[in-house]
C-alpha cells in the first residue's frame, strides 16, 4: 500500500497483495485495508467480491483450478469433473472436507492448445484425461504425505 | 529535438547483436512461451544448454529461449536456425541427440514439416518476432529494428504526421469492435492540451483466445513502442496496461521490459534525450470479463468495481479519473511499429476493401494444428480450417466454427468459403472478437454450446443493467430445459424475443452480444433445438394435469 501512495484508487492493487501473502482476503484484512485507504468497508467488500479472483475462504492444501474456457469445454471438461466428483467428491469452488484439495475454476488460462488444461499448485498441465488428471493429483497429494511422514 | 541516443546508436546494437549471431554456426531456438513451458520447455532449454557447454561448443552454438513459434500443440518446440528445422515434442534426453546431429542430418523422429500450410500460408507482421527473439532481452528487439519507428517518430515526424499515417493504415481496433484507430487517435488529440492516458487493454477476457498473452509474453517491446508512438501522437505523458492477473508470465516479462526500456530511455522521463516523456505502469485485473470494456476497464484502473457506464461521453473526452483517455488493444498497439517503419501506404495494401491488414487468430478446439496463427484479413475459414489448421483430427466432420468468444456467434459448415473480416462476419451473425477461433466438430451438441456461453454470461454479467442481468439468466434457463427434453416450440419463442430485448437495450457490449451463440445457433441449426421439443399437445395436457 506504501507503495502506491495510500491513494484509494490503488485498491485492487491492495487486495492483490494481501491474497498473494496469505491466499486469500479474511474478513481482518478488508477491514485493515478499507481503514489504510480510508475507504468504507461496504466497498473494499463490494470490490473484493465482485472480482472471480479474489477469494474470501482459505483454500485446501493443494489447489486444481480446471480451465472451463470454451477449446476446454469442447474438448471434455465435463469428464473431467465427473471424475473428480466421483474420486473427491467435489466439485468447482469446493474443498474436500480433511483440506487437502481444492478444485477452482479458472475463465481461461490461455493456453487453449493444450486443452483440457488444469493448473494444478500452479502447475499447467495439458491435455488431460479423466485418469492423468486423477493420476496427477494423487501424486501432488501423496508426495506431501510422504514428506510429512 | 535533440536526441541523447540516436540512430547511430540503435544501428550499434543491431550490428553488434548481429555480428554476434553470425560468429555462431547454429542457433538453438527453445519456445519458452505459456504453452511449450507447461509442456516442459524449461527443462529442454536446461538440458540443450548443458550438453552445448560439456561439449564445449558455447562459441559456435547459442542456445536462447524464444517466444511463441506457434503449433502450441506440438510443444516443447526447438527451432534449429539458420536452418529453419522445427522439432517438436522434444525431452530434455533429446538434447545429446540434437547436439550431435547439428552439422549432419535433422533429428528425423522429432522434425516437423515446414513446408506444410501452416507454415506457408501466414503472413506474420505482428508475430514478426515471436519465435525469434528473446523476450527477456532488449538488444534482441533492437537487433529486429525495435525502436526504431519510435526513433522515426521523434526525429522526423510531428504527433499529427504520426496520426495521419495510422488513419492512412487503415487500421482497426483489434479488441473487438473495430473502430478506426487512426480516428480514435484523432479524436483524443483533438481534446487539446491536458492530462491525458493512454491505456493499453491487455485484459484479454474471452476463453479461447490467447493472442495477446502470447504477443506479450513474445514481444513485449513492441506494445510499449507503440505505446509510446501513441502518446506521442495524441499528447499523453502516462500510460497504464491493464493485464489479467490470470497472466503471470506476461506480467513478468512485461515488468522486466519496462525496467529495460527505462534503462534505455525509450520509456520514462526525457525519452531518447528529447523532450517528450511517456511513463508505463501495469495496473493487474482481477478476473472480471467485463472489464475488457472500456469503461469498465477504466473503472477497475480507479480501484472500484469494473462496471461500464453509459457512452458518450467516451473515454477520449472523460475517461481515466475525468481526462481524455486513449484506449487501444494489444494487438492494435503491436500494429503501429510497423505501419510507422514502412508507412500506412505499405499497410493499405494488405487485408480487404474494409478491412486491412493481418489479424492475429487462436485457433483452438477440435482441429489437428492448434497454435496461434496470422493471416491477411479476408482469409477465407476454410484455408485457416484445412489448410493451416490441418482440418479436423480423428476423421471427423467440421460442424460450426465459433469465432468472437463466447458473445460470439456459430458459422455453420456450409458457410467456411467466406472472407474473414470485420464486415462478412456480423453478415452471418459473428463478430471478430479479439480473434479466438474455435473448431466444433460433429461430436458437440451445439445447444449445448449455446448454454455453455450463457452460462458464461450469467456469471460475467455485471448486474448493472436489468437486460442483462435477469435476460441472461432467463434463457440460460430456458436452454438447460431445451437440453432437458422440457421445452416447447413456445419456448423457442420467448428465447428469440429475450434475445431481441437483450440485444437492444443492454448497457454495454457484453449485452448487446450476449444472445448472438443463440441466434446464431438458433438460425443455423433449429432443427437440433427442434430435436429436443416436447410436442405441445402434450405440454399443454401435462399443464393441465398440473392445473387440477
Amino acid at each position: 500500500m506504501r507503495k502506491h501512495g495510500f491513494s484509494p484508487h490503488s485498491l485492487i492493487e491492495a487486495l492483490h497483495s494481501v491474497q498473494d501473502t496469505f491466499g486469500y482476503i479474511d474478513r481482518e484484512a478488508l477491514i485493515f485495508v478499507s481503514g489504510s485507504l480510508r475507504l468504507p468497508l461496504s466497498k473494499v467488500y463490494g470490490v473484493a467480491t465482485f472480482y472471480h479472483y479474489f477469494t474470501l475462504k482459505p483454500q485446501g492444501k493443494h489447489t486444481c483450478v480446471i480451465c472451463t474456457g470454451t477449446a476446454c469445454y469442447i474438448k471434455g471438461v465435463p469428464a473431467l469433473l465427473d471424475s473428480l466428483q466421483a474420486q473427491y467428491g467435489v466439485t468447482l469452488g469446493e474443498t474436500t472436507a480433511d483440506g487437502e484439495l481444492s478444485v477452482l475454476s479458472a475463465r481461461c488460462v490461455g493456453a487453449c492448445g493444450l486443452a483440457p488444461v488444469a493448473v494444478i499448485d500452479g502447475h499447467v498441465a495439458g491435455k488431460l484425461t479423466p485418469e492423468s488428471l486423477l493420476k496427477r493429483l494423487e501424486e501432488v497429494i501423496h508426495h506431501e504425505l510422504h514428506h510429512q511422514s | 529535438m535533440s536526441f541523447t541516443t540516436n540512430l547511430e546508436d540503435l544501428i550499434h546494437v543491431r550490428e553488434r547483436v548481429q555480428t554476434e549471431l553470425a560468429g555462431r554456426k547454429h542457433r538453438i531456438h527453445v519456445c519458452v512461451a505459456a504453452g511449450c513451458l507447461s509442456s516442459g520447455s524449461a527443462d529442454v532449454l536446461a538440458a540443450l544448454k548443458k550438453t552445448i557447454q560439456e561439449r564445449g561448443l558455447e562459441s559456435t552454438c547459442l542456445v536462447k529461449g524464444v517466444g511463441c513459434m506457434g503449433p502450441c500443440a506440438g510443444g516443447p518446440l526447438v527451432c534449429i536456425e539458420p536452418e529453419g528445422i522445427y522439432y517438436a515434442q522434444v525431452q530434455p534426453s533429446d538434447a545429446e541427440e540434437i547436439v550431435e546431429k547439428l552439422d549432419r542430418e535433422p533429428v528425423a523422429r522429432l522434425q516437423m514439416s515446414t513446408d506444410e500450410p501452416f507454415f506457408t500460408r501466414q503472413k506474420k507482421i505482428v508475430l514478426e518476432n515471436c519465435g525469434r527473439i528473446d523476450p527477456e532481452e532488449i538488444d534482441d528487439y533492437i537487433a529486429a529494428k525495435g525502436y526504431h519507428a519510435l526513433y522515426k517518430t521523434l526525429a522526423t515526424m510531428t504527433p499529427s504526421e504520426v496520426i495521419a499515417e495510422v488513419v492512412k493504415s487503415g487500421l482497426r481496433g483489434r479488441g473487438g469492435a473495430g473502430y478506426p484507430t487512426g480516428l480514435k487517435w484523432t479524436t483524443v488529440a483533438k481534446t487539446g492540451k491536458q492530462q491525458k492516458y493512454v491505456i493499453c487493454n491487455a485484459d484479454e477476457g474471452d476463453p479461447g483466445a490467447f493472442m495477446d498473452r502470447s504477443i506479450l509474453e513474445s514481444d513485449p517491446h513492441r506494445v510499449l513502442e507503440g505505446m509510446a508512438i501513441a502518446a506521442y501522437a495524441v499528447g499523453a505523458d502516462q500510460g497504464y496496461i491493464y493485464i489479467r492477473a490470470e497472466y503471470p508470465l506476461a506480467i513478468e516479462r512485461l515488468r522486466k521490459a519496462i525496467k529495460q526500456a527505462e534503462q534505455g530511455t525509450f520509456l520514462g522521463k526525457n525519452i531518447m534525450g528529447t523532450t517528450f516523456s511517456f511513463h508505463v505502469e501495469l495496473r493487474l485485473g482481477a478476473g472480471a470479463y467485463v472489464c475488457g470494456e472500456e469503461t469498465a476497464l477504466i473503472a477497475s484502473i480507479e480501484g472500484g468495481r469494473g462496471t461500464p457506464r453509459p457512452r458518450p461521453p467516451y473515454p477520449a473526452e472523460s475517461g481515466l479519473f475525468g481526462r481524455s483517455t486513449l484506449i487501444n488493444n494489444v494487438e492494435t498497439l503491436a500494429n503501429i511499429a510497423p505501419i510507422i517503419r514502412y508507412g500506412g501506404e505499405w499497410y493499405s495494401q494488405i487485408g480487404t476493401a474494409q478491412s486491412k491488414g493481418t489479424k492475429v487468430f487462436a485457433l483452438a478446439g477440435k482441429v489437428k494444428n492448434t497454435g496461434l496463427i496470422e493471416v491477411p484479413m479476408g482469409a477465407t475459414l476454410k484455408e485457416i480450417i484445412f489448410d493451416i489448421g490441418g482440418g479436423i483430427p480423428d476423421g471427423k466432420k467440421l460442424k460450426a466454427v465459433q469465432t468472437g468468444g463466447p458473445t460470439g456467434g456459430c458459422i455453420p459448415e456450409d458457410k467456411i468459403d467466406m472472407p474473414v473480416d470485420y464486415e462478412s462476419l456480423a453478415q452471418v451473425g459473428s463478430i471478430m472478437g479479439s480473434g479466438g477461433m474455435i473448431v466444433i466438430d460433429e461430436t458437440s451438441s451445439m445447444v449445448d454450446v449455446a448454454r455453455y456461453f450463457m452460462e458464461f454470461s450469467v456469471s460475467e454479467s455485471c448486474g448493472k443493467c436489468v437486460p442483462c442481468r435477469v435476460g441472461t439468466s432467463q434463457m440460460h434457463d430456458i436452454l438447460s430445459r431445451v437440453l432437458k427434453g422440457e421445452a416447447t416450440e413456445h419456448d423457442l419463442a420467448i428465447l428469440e424475443e429475450l434475445c431481441d430485448v437483450i440485444k437492444n437495450t443492454s448497457l454495454c457490449g457484453l449485452g448487446q452480444s450476449a444472445p448472438n451463440p443463440v441466434l446464431s445457433t438458433l438460425r443455423y441449426f433449429r432443427k437440433e433445438y427442434e430435436s429436443y421439443l416436447r410436442p405441445a399437445e402434450q405440454a399443454a395436457a401435462n399443464n393441465h394435469g398440473g392445473v387440477q
